[in-house]
Protein backbone atom coordinates (compact mmCIF):
# COMPACT_ATOMS: atom_id res chain seq x y z
CA UNK A 1 0.00 0.00 0.00
CA UNK A 2 1.11 3.52 -0.73
CA UNK A 3 2.23 5.38 2.39
CA UNK A 4 1.82 9.15 2.56
CA UNK A 5 3.04 11.13 5.54
CA UNK A 6 1.04 14.36 5.84
CA UNK A 7 1.73 15.13 9.49
CA UNK A 8 4.87 17.28 9.38
CA UNK A 9 3.41 19.77 11.85
CA UNK A 10 3.46 16.97 14.43
CA UNK A 11 7.01 15.96 13.57
CA UNK A 12 9.34 15.42 10.62
CA UNK A 13 11.73 12.59 9.76
CA UNK A 14 15.25 13.27 10.98
CA UNK A 15 17.48 13.99 7.98
CA UNK A 16 19.94 11.10 7.38
CA UNK A 17 22.97 13.47 7.49
CA UNK A 18 21.71 14.75 10.83
CA UNK A 19 21.19 11.27 12.25
CA UNK A 20 24.63 10.00 11.19
CA UNK A 21 26.33 13.04 12.67
CA UNK A 22 24.47 12.48 15.92
CA UNK A 23 25.69 8.89 16.10
CA UNK A 24 29.27 10.17 15.86
CA UNK A 25 28.64 12.38 18.87
CA UNK A 26 27.42 9.39 20.86
CA UNK A 27 30.02 6.80 19.93
CA UNK A 28 33.21 8.56 18.81
CA UNK A 29 33.09 12.08 20.27
CA UNK A 30 31.43 11.39 23.58
CA UNK A 31 33.31 13.78 25.85
CA UNK A 32 31.55 16.11 28.26
CA UNK A 33 31.98 19.67 26.94
CA UNK A 34 32.68 20.88 30.48
CA UNK A 35 35.75 18.63 30.76
CA UNK A 36 39.21 20.13 30.23
CA UNK A 37 40.74 17.15 28.39
CA UNK A 38 40.85 16.63 24.63
CA UNK A 39 37.62 14.59 24.65
CA UNK A 40 35.79 17.44 26.28
CA UNK A 41 37.38 20.12 24.13
CA UNK A 42 36.38 18.29 20.96
CA UNK A 43 32.75 18.23 22.03
CA UNK A 44 32.92 21.83 23.21
CA UNK A 45 34.04 22.88 19.76
CA UNK A 46 31.06 21.11 18.19
CA UNK A 47 28.73 22.76 20.69
CA UNK A 48 30.04 26.18 19.69
CA UNK A 49 29.57 25.35 16.03
CA UNK A 50 25.96 24.22 16.60
CA UNK A 51 25.20 27.47 18.44
CA UNK A 52 26.50 29.43 15.46
CA UNK A 53 24.46 27.35 13.00
CA UNK A 54 21.26 27.94 14.96
CA UNK A 55 21.98 31.66 15.39
CA UNK A 56 22.63 31.97 11.67
CA UNK A 57 19.20 30.56 10.82
CA UNK A 58 17.39 33.38 12.63
CA UNK A 59 19.85 36.24 12.28
CA UNK A 60 20.96 36.15 15.91
CA UNK A 61 24.28 36.28 17.73
CA UNK A 62 25.45 32.81 18.90
CA UNK A 63 25.66 34.06 22.48
CA UNK A 64 21.93 34.73 22.38
CA UNK A 65 21.08 31.04 21.80
CA UNK A 66 20.14 28.81 24.72
CA UNK A 67 19.78 25.08 24.08
CA UNK A 68 16.78 23.38 25.66
CA UNK A 69 15.03 20.03 25.69
CA UNK A 70 12.55 21.25 23.05
CA UNK A 71 9.86 23.77 22.31
CA UNK A 72 7.97 23.18 25.54
CA UNK A 73 10.94 23.87 27.79
CA UNK A 74 11.97 26.93 25.77
CA UNK A 75 8.43 28.35 26.12
CA UNK A 76 8.49 27.72 29.86
CA UNK A 77 11.91 29.31 30.36
CA UNK A 78 10.87 32.33 28.28
CA UNK A 79 7.58 32.95 30.06
CA UNK A 80 8.36 31.96 33.62
CA UNK A 81 11.93 33.22 33.42
CA UNK A 82 10.92 36.69 32.21
CA UNK A 83 7.94 36.88 34.58
CA UNK A 84 10.03 36.05 37.64
CA UNK A 85 12.89 38.37 36.68
CA UNK A 86 10.65 41.37 36.00
CA UNK A 87 8.15 41.03 38.82
CA UNK A 88 9.20 44.37 40.28
CA UNK A 89 8.27 46.12 37.05
CA UNK A 90 4.85 44.53 36.77
CA UNK A 91 2.84 41.35 36.78
CA UNK A 92 0.81 41.50 33.59
CA UNK A 93 1.35 39.24 30.56
CA UNK A 94 -0.40 39.39 27.19
CA UNK A 95 -0.80 36.33 25.02
CA UNK A 96 -3.45 34.90 22.67
CA UNK A 97 -6.21 32.32 22.86
CA UNK A 98 -4.61 30.13 20.18
CA UNK A 99 -1.18 29.47 21.66
CA UNK A 100 0.22 25.99 22.10
CA UNK A 101 -0.45 24.46 25.51
CA UNK A 102 3.22 24.96 26.37
CA UNK A 103 2.50 28.71 26.47
CA UNK A 104 -1.11 28.62 27.65
CA UNK A 105 -0.50 26.28 30.57
CA UNK A 106 2.67 28.14 31.58
CA UNK A 107 0.58 31.34 31.69
CA UNK A 108 -2.20 29.64 33.64
CA UNK A 109 0.36 28.45 36.19
CA UNK A 110 1.60 32.04 36.57
CA UNK A 111 -1.97 33.24 37.13
CA UNK A 112 -2.16 30.91 40.13
CA UNK A 113 1.00 32.60 41.41
CA UNK A 114 -0.48 36.09 41.25
CA UNK A 115 0.29 37.23 37.69
CA UNK A 116 -2.47 38.63 35.47
CA UNK A 117 -2.75 37.28 31.95
CA UNK A 118 -4.79 38.66 29.04
CA UNK A 119 -5.67 36.09 26.38
CA UNK A 120 -6.33 38.16 23.26
CA UNK A 121 -8.92 36.69 20.86
CA UNK A 122 -8.41 36.03 17.13
CA UNK A 123 -10.54 36.50 14.03
CA UNK A 124 -12.19 33.73 11.99
CA UNK A 125 -8.86 33.10 10.24
CA UNK A 126 -7.04 32.65 13.58
CA UNK A 127 -5.23 35.95 13.09
CA UNK A 128 -4.56 38.35 15.94
CA UNK A 129 -5.26 42.02 15.41
CA UNK A 130 -2.16 43.98 16.54
CA UNK A 131 -4.50 46.72 17.76
CA UNK A 132 -6.04 44.26 20.24
CA UNK A 133 -2.56 43.55 21.58
CA UNK A 134 -1.87 47.26 21.92
CA UNK A 135 -5.22 47.85 23.64
CA UNK A 136 -4.44 45.14 26.16
CA UNK A 137 -1.22 46.85 27.29
CA UNK A 138 -1.30 48.21 30.85
CA UNK A 139 1.26 50.09 32.94
CA UNK A 140 2.35 46.83 34.50
CA UNK A 141 2.65 44.72 31.31
CA UNK A 142 6.05 43.01 31.20
CA UNK A 143 5.71 40.44 28.42
CA UNK A 144 3.82 39.87 25.17
CA UNK A 145 3.87 36.31 23.80
CA UNK A 146 2.33 35.63 20.39
CA UNK A 147 3.09 32.55 18.30
CA UNK A 148 4.69 33.06 14.88
CA UNK A 149 2.50 30.52 13.09
CA UNK A 150 -0.32 28.45 14.50
CA UNK A 151 0.34 24.73 14.63
CA UNK A 152 -3.21 23.64 13.74
CA UNK A 153 -4.41 25.97 11.02
CA UNK A 154 -1.04 27.40 9.95
CA UNK A 155 -2.03 31.06 10.22
CA UNK A 156 0.93 33.46 10.25
CA UNK A 157 0.62 36.23 12.81
CA UNK A 158 1.43 39.92 12.26
CA UNK A 159 4.68 39.50 14.15
CA UNK A 160 6.41 42.58 12.75
CA UNK A 161 3.58 44.88 13.83
CA UNK A 162 3.43 43.31 17.28
CA UNK A 163 7.20 43.55 17.61
CA UNK A 164 6.97 47.24 16.84
CA UNK A 165 4.22 47.80 19.40
CA UNK A 166 6.17 45.92 22.07
CA UNK A 167 9.25 48.00 21.37
CA UNK A 168 7.35 51.30 21.51
CA UNK A 169 6.01 50.38 24.94
CA UNK A 170 9.27 48.92 26.24
CA UNK A 171 7.74 45.46 26.74
CA UNK A 172 9.53 42.19 26.05
CA UNK A 173 8.21 40.26 23.03
CA UNK A 174 8.38 36.48 22.92
CA UNK A 175 7.24 34.38 19.96
CA UNK A 176 6.71 30.62 19.90
CA UNK A 177 8.09 30.01 16.41
CA UNK A 178 8.20 26.22 16.68
CA UNK A 179 6.21 25.73 13.47
CA UNK A 180 7.98 28.48 11.55
CA UNK A 181 11.70 28.12 12.27
CA UNK A 182 13.36 26.18 9.47
CA UNK A 183 10.17 26.34 7.41
CA UNK A 184 9.72 30.08 6.98
CA UNK A 185 12.30 32.91 6.85
CA UNK A 186 12.78 34.61 10.21
CA UNK A 187 15.17 37.35 11.24
CA UNK A 188 14.82 38.29 14.89
CA UNK A 189 15.97 41.87 14.28
CA UNK A 190 13.73 42.47 11.31
CA UNK A 191 10.73 41.23 13.31
CA UNK A 192 11.64 42.97 16.58
CA UNK A 193 11.66 39.71 18.54
CA UNK A 194 13.23 39.59 22.03
CA UNK A 195 12.71 35.90 22.74
CA UNK A 196 12.01 33.11 20.27
CA UNK A 197 11.23 29.42 20.76
CA UNK A 198 12.24 26.73 18.28
CA UNK A 199 12.18 22.95 18.20
CA UNK A 200 14.51 20.76 16.11
CA UNK A 201 12.07 18.00 15.20
CA UNK A 202 9.84 20.32 13.18
CA UNK A 203 12.60 20.83 10.60
CA UNK A 204 14.24 17.43 10.17
CA UNK A 205 16.24 17.56 13.40
CA UNK A 206 15.88 15.16 16.32
CA UNK A 207 13.07 15.13 18.91
CA UNK A 208 13.66 16.38 22.43
CA UNK A 209 15.93 19.29 21.61
CA UNK A 210 15.24 22.93 20.87
CA UNK A 211 16.48 26.40 21.57
CA UNK A 212 15.42 29.71 23.03
CA UNK A 213 16.75 32.89 21.49
CA UNK A 214 17.17 35.55 24.17
CA UNK A 215 18.13 39.01 22.96
CA UNK A 216 21.18 40.42 24.74
CA UNK A 217 20.07 42.50 27.70
CA UNK A 218 16.73 40.78 28.34
CA UNK A 219 16.23 40.23 32.06
CA UNK A 220 15.53 36.57 32.66
CA UNK A 221 15.97 34.11 35.54
CA UNK A 222 16.50 30.36 35.65
CA UNK A 223 13.47 28.20 36.38
CA UNK A 224 15.47 25.08 37.23
CA UNK A 225 18.72 24.83 39.12
CA UNK A 226 21.99 22.97 38.82
CA UNK A 227 25.33 23.44 37.12
CA UNK A 228 26.66 26.35 35.11
CA UNK A 229 25.73 25.07 31.66
CA UNK A 230 23.89 27.42 29.28
CA UNK A 231 24.71 30.39 31.51
CA UNK A 232 22.86 28.60 34.38
CA UNK A 233 19.58 29.23 32.55
CA UNK A 234 19.37 25.61 31.48
CA UNK A 235 21.60 23.64 33.84
CA UNK A 236 22.56 20.02 33.27
CA UNK A 237 24.98 18.22 30.94
CA UNK A 238 24.09 19.25 27.42
CA UNK A 239 22.22 16.86 25.12
CA UNK A 240 25.20 16.88 22.79
CA UNK A 241 23.95 14.51 20.07
CA UNK A 242 20.65 16.41 20.01
CA UNK A 243 22.27 19.84 19.92
CA UNK A 244 24.70 18.81 17.17
CA UNK A 245 21.70 17.44 15.27
CA UNK A 246 19.79 20.69 15.76
CA UNK A 247 22.77 22.67 14.46
CA UNK A 248 23.09 20.52 11.37
CA UNK A 249 19.33 20.62 10.73
CA UNK A 250 19.44 24.42 11.01
CA UNK A 251 22.27 24.61 8.48
CA UNK A 252 20.38 22.37 6.02
CA UNK A 253 17.11 24.25 6.57
CA UNK A 254 18.77 27.57 5.80
CA UNK A 255 20.27 26.24 2.57
CA UNK A 256 17.03 24.58 1.44
CA UNK A 257 14.50 27.12 2.66
CA UNK A 258 13.63 28.91 -0.55
CA UNK A 259 13.25 25.78 -2.64
CA UNK A 260 11.36 23.94 0.08
CA UNK A 261 8.88 26.79 0.54
CA UNK A 262 8.12 27.00 -3.17
CA UNK A 263 7.68 23.22 -3.37
CA UNK A 264 5.38 23.06 -0.34
CA UNK A 265 3.32 26.05 -1.41
CA UNK A 266 2.69 24.51 -4.79
CA UNK A 267 1.67 21.13 -3.34
CA UNK A 268 -0.41 22.86 -0.66
CA UNK A 269 -2.34 24.91 -3.19
CA UNK A 270 -2.93 21.86 -5.40
CA UNK A 271 -4.29 19.95 -2.43
CA UNK A 272 -6.51 22.83 -1.29
CA UNK A 273 -7.95 23.45 -4.75
CA UNK A 274 -8.34 19.74 -5.39
CA UNK A 275 -10.30 19.22 -2.19
CA UNK A 276 -12.51 22.24 -2.86
CA UNK A 277 -13.28 20.96 -6.36
CA UNK A 278 -14.07 17.42 -5.26
CA UNK A 279 -15.86 17.76 -1.92
CA UNK A 280 -18.98 19.79 -1.11
CA UNK A 281 -19.23 21.70 2.13
CA UNK A 282 -15.51 21.53 2.76
CA UNK A 283 -14.40 24.62 4.61
CA UNK A 284 -10.77 25.72 4.51
CA UNK A 285 -9.69 26.59 8.05
CA UNK A 286 -7.08 29.27 8.66
CA UNK A 287 -6.05 32.20 6.50
CA UNK A 288 -6.38 31.93 2.70
CA UNK A 289 -3.00 33.55 2.06
CA UNK A 290 -1.23 34.25 5.36
CA UNK A 291 -0.55 30.59 6.11
CA UNK A 292 2.39 28.23 6.48
CA UNK A 293 3.59 26.85 3.14
CA UNK A 294 2.84 23.25 4.13
CA UNK A 295 -0.44 23.63 6.02
CA UNK A 296 -3.80 22.37 4.76
CA UNK A 297 -6.71 22.32 7.20
CA UNK A 298 -10.33 21.60 6.31
CA UNK A 299 -13.57 20.96 8.13
CA UNK A 300 -15.88 18.49 6.43
CA UNK A 301 -19.39 19.02 7.59
CA UNK A 302 -21.47 16.14 9.04
CA UNK A 303 -18.50 13.92 9.88
CA UNK A 304 -16.09 13.55 12.75
CA UNK A 305 -12.33 13.89 12.52
CA UNK A 306 -11.13 10.72 14.20
CA UNK A 307 -13.25 8.50 11.96
CA UNK A 308 -11.76 10.37 9.03
CA UNK A 309 -8.19 9.90 10.32
CA UNK A 310 -8.68 6.19 10.91
CA UNK A 311 -10.04 5.71 7.41
CA UNK A 312 -7.17 7.68 5.90
CA UNK A 313 -4.72 5.64 7.95
CA UNK A 314 -6.24 2.42 6.60
CA UNK A 315 -5.38 3.75 3.14
CA UNK A 316 -1.85 4.70 4.22
CA UNK A 317 -2.33 8.44 4.68
CA UNK A 318 -1.23 10.05 7.96
CA UNK A 319 -2.96 13.27 9.05
CA UNK A 320 -4.31 14.80 12.25
CA UNK A 321 -7.50 16.38 13.60
CA UNK A 322 -8.72 18.91 16.15
CA UNK A 323 -11.67 16.71 17.09
CA UNK A 324 -12.38 16.04 20.77
CA UNK A 325 -12.28 12.33 20.04
CA UNK A 326 -8.60 12.59 19.14
CA UNK A 327 -7.58 14.88 21.98
CA UNK A 328 -8.73 12.75 24.89
CA UNK A 329 -10.80 15.65 26.22
CA UNK A 330 -14.45 16.40 25.66
CA UNK A 331 -13.85 19.60 23.75
CA UNK A 332 -12.49 20.06 20.27
CA UNK A 333 -9.35 22.12 19.78
CA UNK A 334 -9.21 25.47 21.59
CA UNK A 335 -7.82 27.00 18.40
CA UNK A 336 -10.83 26.08 16.26
CA UNK A 337 -13.23 27.25 18.98
CA UNK A 338 -11.35 30.56 19.34
CA UNK A 339 -11.88 31.05 15.59
CA UNK A 340 -15.60 30.98 16.29
CA UNK A 341 -16.25 27.54 14.83
CA UNK A 342 -19.22 25.55 16.13
CA UNK A 343 -18.40 22.34 17.96
CA UNK A 344 -19.90 20.29 15.16
CA UNK A 345 -17.68 21.82 12.49
CA UNK A 346 -14.61 21.73 14.74
CA UNK A 347 -15.11 17.99 15.28
CA UNK A 348 -14.87 17.46 11.54
CA UNK A 349 -11.49 19.10 11.07
CA UNK A 350 -8.59 17.49 9.25
CA UNK A 351 -5.03 18.81 9.14
CA UNK A 352 -2.73 17.64 6.38
CA UNK A 353 0.74 19.12 6.83
CA UNK A 354 3.17 18.63 3.98
CA UNK A 355 6.94 18.20 4.06
CA UNK A 356 9.90 18.41 1.75
CA UNK A 357 9.76 14.74 0.71
CA UNK A 358 6.10 14.84 -0.36
CA UNK A 359 5.40 14.64 -4.10
CA UNK A 360 2.69 15.41 -6.62
CA UNK A 361 1.82 11.71 -6.55
CA UNK A 362 1.13 11.97 -2.81
CA UNK A 363 -1.28 14.81 -3.47
CA UNK A 364 -2.94 12.91 -6.33
CA UNK A 365 -3.37 9.83 -4.17
CA UNK A 366 -4.91 11.84 -1.33
CA UNK A 367 -7.29 13.57 -3.75
CA UNK A 368 -8.37 10.16 -5.01
CA UNK A 369 -8.92 8.61 -1.56
CA UNK A 370 -10.28 11.47 0.53
CA UNK A 371 -13.54 12.18 -1.39
CA UNK A 372 -14.53 8.48 -1.16
CA UNK A 373 -13.94 8.42 2.58
CA UNK A 374 -15.83 11.65 3.20
CA UNK A 375 -18.75 10.39 1.10
CA UNK A 376 -18.86 7.07 2.95
CA UNK A 377 -18.81 8.68 6.40
CA UNK A 378 -21.45 11.18 5.35
CA UNK A 379 -23.69 8.39 4.14
CA UNK A 380 -23.49 6.98 7.70
CA UNK A 381 -24.13 10.31 9.40
CA UNK A 382 -27.52 11.18 10.91
CA UNK A 383 -26.69 14.85 10.29
CA UNK A 384 -26.38 14.45 6.54
CA UNK A 385 -29.37 14.54 4.23
CA UNK A 386 -27.53 14.23 0.98
CA UNK A 387 -28.59 17.69 -0.04
CA UNK A 388 -26.94 20.92 0.91
CA UNK A 389 -29.53 22.30 3.28
CA UNK A 390 -29.94 19.99 6.25
CA UNK B 1 -5.30 1.87 20.57
CA UNK B 2 -8.49 0.11 19.36
CA UNK B 3 -9.01 -3.67 19.54
CA UNK B 4 -9.26 -5.74 16.37
CA UNK B 5 -12.99 -6.13 16.97
CA UNK B 6 -13.50 -2.36 17.14
CA UNK B 7 -11.52 -1.91 13.94
CA UNK B 8 -13.52 -4.69 12.27
CA UNK B 9 -16.83 -3.03 13.14
CA UNK B 10 -15.46 0.37 12.23
CA UNK B 11 -14.23 -0.70 8.80
CA UNK B 12 -17.18 -3.00 8.04
CA UNK B 13 -20.05 -1.57 10.02
CA UNK B 14 -23.13 -3.85 10.15
CA UNK B 15 -26.65 -2.59 9.55
CA UNK B 16 -25.89 0.98 8.49
CA UNK B 17 -28.88 2.88 7.20
CA UNK B 18 -32.44 3.87 8.03
CA UNK B 19 -35.74 2.03 8.32
CA UNK B 20 -38.70 3.73 6.65
CA UNK B 21 -41.71 3.87 8.99
CA UNK B 22 -39.63 2.35 11.80
CA UNK B 23 -41.46 0.98 14.85
CA UNK B 24 -39.19 3.07 17.03
CA UNK B 25 -36.33 5.56 16.62
CA UNK B 26 -33.88 6.57 19.34
CA UNK B 27 -31.14 9.18 19.32
CA UNK B 28 -28.52 10.09 21.90
CA UNK B 29 -25.56 12.47 22.08
CA UNK B 30 -25.11 15.88 20.56
CA UNK B 31 -22.79 17.56 18.12
CA UNK B 32 -21.13 19.47 20.96
CA UNK B 33 -19.52 16.36 22.42
CA UNK B 34 -18.83 14.94 18.99
CA UNK B 35 -20.92 11.77 18.91
CA UNK B 36 -24.55 11.34 17.78
CA UNK B 37 -26.10 7.90 17.39
CA UNK B 38 -29.50 7.16 15.92
CA UNK B 39 -31.04 3.66 16.02
CA UNK B 40 -34.04 2.51 13.97
CA UNK B 41 -36.02 -0.58 15.02
CA UNK B 42 -38.49 -2.72 13.15
CA UNK B 43 -40.44 -4.59 15.82
CA UNK B 44 -42.93 -7.41 15.33
CA UNK B 45 -44.57 -9.42 18.14
CA UNK B 46 -42.22 -7.92 20.71
CA UNK B 47 -39.21 -9.04 18.74
CA UNK B 48 -36.60 -6.93 16.91
CA UNK B 49 -36.97 -8.00 13.30
CA UNK B 50 -34.59 -5.45 11.88
CA UNK B 51 -32.31 -2.72 13.19
CA UNK B 52 -30.33 0.00 11.45
CA UNK B 53 -28.12 2.84 12.63
CA UNK B 54 -26.67 6.16 11.58
CA UNK B 55 -23.81 7.67 13.55
CA UNK B 56 -21.84 10.90 13.56
CA UNK B 57 -18.73 10.23 15.58
CA UNK B 58 -15.35 8.65 16.08
CA UNK B 59 -14.20 5.09 15.51
CA UNK B 60 -15.59 3.97 18.88
CA UNK B 61 -18.96 5.59 18.23
CA UNK B 62 -19.32 3.84 14.88
CA UNK B 63 -18.09 0.47 16.19
CA UNK B 64 -20.39 0.47 19.25
CA UNK B 65 -23.36 1.40 17.05
CA UNK B 66 -22.59 -1.44 14.69
CA UNK B 67 -22.07 -3.91 17.56
CA UNK B 68 -25.32 -3.05 19.30
CA UNK B 69 -27.27 -3.76 16.12
CA UNK B 70 -25.67 -7.23 15.93
CA UNK B 71 -26.36 -7.89 19.60
CA UNK B 72 -30.09 -7.16 19.47
CA UNK B 73 -31.22 -8.28 16.05
CA UNK B 74 -33.73 -11.13 16.49
CA UNK B 75 -33.97 -10.55 20.25
CA UNK B 76 -37.14 -9.93 22.26
CA UNK B 77 -37.57 -6.42 23.64
CA UNK B 78 -36.97 -7.74 27.15
CA UNK B 79 -33.68 -9.31 26.07
CA UNK B 80 -32.66 -6.16 24.19
CA UNK B 81 -33.30 -4.01 27.24
CA UNK B 82 -30.76 -6.12 29.12
CA UNK B 83 -28.03 -5.12 26.66
CA UNK B 84 -26.16 -2.17 28.18
CA UNK B 85 -23.34 0.11 27.06
CA UNK B 86 -21.02 -2.15 29.06
CA UNK B 87 -22.26 -5.26 27.25
CA UNK B 88 -21.41 -3.53 23.98
CA UNK B 89 -17.93 -2.49 25.13
CA UNK B 90 -17.24 -6.04 26.35
CA UNK B 91 -18.43 -7.54 23.07
CA UNK B 92 -15.84 -5.34 21.35
CA UNK B 93 -13.09 -6.67 23.69
CA UNK B 94 -13.03 -3.30 25.44
CA UNK B 95 -12.66 0.37 24.56
CA UNK B 96 -9.94 2.86 25.49
CA UNK B 97 -10.87 4.51 28.84
CA UNK B 98 -11.35 7.94 27.22
CA UNK B 99 -14.01 6.42 24.94
CA UNK B 100 -16.17 4.86 27.66
CA UNK B 101 -18.40 7.92 28.05
CA UNK B 102 -19.42 10.01 25.03
CA UNK B 103 -18.55 7.41 22.43
CA UNK B 104 -20.21 4.43 24.13
CA UNK B 105 -23.91 5.32 24.08
CA UNK B 106 -25.17 2.97 21.40
CA UNK B 107 -27.15 0.82 23.86
CA UNK B 108 -28.76 3.97 25.23
CA UNK B 109 -29.84 4.89 21.71
CA UNK B 110 -31.27 1.40 21.23
CA UNK B 111 -33.18 1.67 24.55
CA UNK B 112 -34.48 5.06 23.49
CA UNK B 113 -35.76 3.49 20.28
CA UNK B 114 -37.59 0.78 22.27
CA UNK B 115 -39.10 3.44 24.52
CA UNK B 116 -40.20 5.37 21.45
CA UNK B 117 -41.92 2.22 20.19
CA UNK B 118 -43.64 1.53 23.53
CA UNK B 119 -44.90 5.09 23.74
CA UNK B 120 -46.41 4.83 20.26
CA UNK B 121 -47.98 1.46 21.10
CA UNK B 122 -49.63 2.92 24.19
CA UNK B 123 -51.11 5.76 22.19
CA UNK B 124 -52.53 3.27 19.70
CA UNK B 125 -53.88 0.89 22.37
C1 LIG C 1 3.53 25.89 18.29
C2 LIG C 1 4.19 24.84 19.13
N1 LIG C 1 4.75 25.18 20.28
C3 LIG C 1 5.37 24.27 21.06
C4 LIG C 1 5.44 22.95 20.70
C5 LIG C 1 6.13 21.97 21.61
O1 LIG C 1 7.37 21.60 21.11
P1 LIG C 1 8.14 20.31 21.64
O2 LIG C 1 7.36 19.13 21.18
O3 LIG C 1 9.50 20.37 21.05
O4 LIG C 1 8.19 20.40 23.15
C6 LIG C 1 4.85 22.54 19.49
C7 LIG C 1 4.86 21.11 19.11
O5 LIG C 1 3.93 20.58 18.55
C8 LIG C 1 4.21 23.52 18.69
O6 LIG C 1 3.64 23.18 17.53
ZN1 LIG D 1 -16.06 9.70 20.24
Amino acid sequence: MRKVYFDHSATTPTAPEVASLMVEYMTTHYGNPSSVHSFGRETKKALIKARAQVAELIGANPLEILFTSGGTEADNIAIRGVAKANKKRGNHIITTQIEHHAVLHACEALEKEGFRVTYVPVDEYARVNPKDIEDAICDDTILISVMFANNEVGTLQPIKEIGKIAKEHGIYFHTDAVQAVGNYPIDVNEYGIDLLTMSAHKFHGPKGVGALYIRKGVKIRPISFGGAQERTLRPGTENIPGIIGLGKAAEIAKAELEGKMAHLQRLRDRLITGIQERIDEAKLNGHPTERMPGNVNFSFRYIEGEALLLNLDLRGIAGSSGSACTSGSLDPSHVLLAMGMTHEIAHGSLRLSLGRDNTDEDVDYCLEVLPEIVARLRSMSPLYNGNKEA
Amino acid sequence: MYTDKVMDHFTNPRNVGEIKDASGVGEVGNAKCGDIMRIYLDIEDDRIKDVKFKTFGCGAAIATSSMVTELVIGKTLKEALEVTNNTVAEALDGLPPAKMHCSNLAADAMHAAIQDYMKKEKVQA
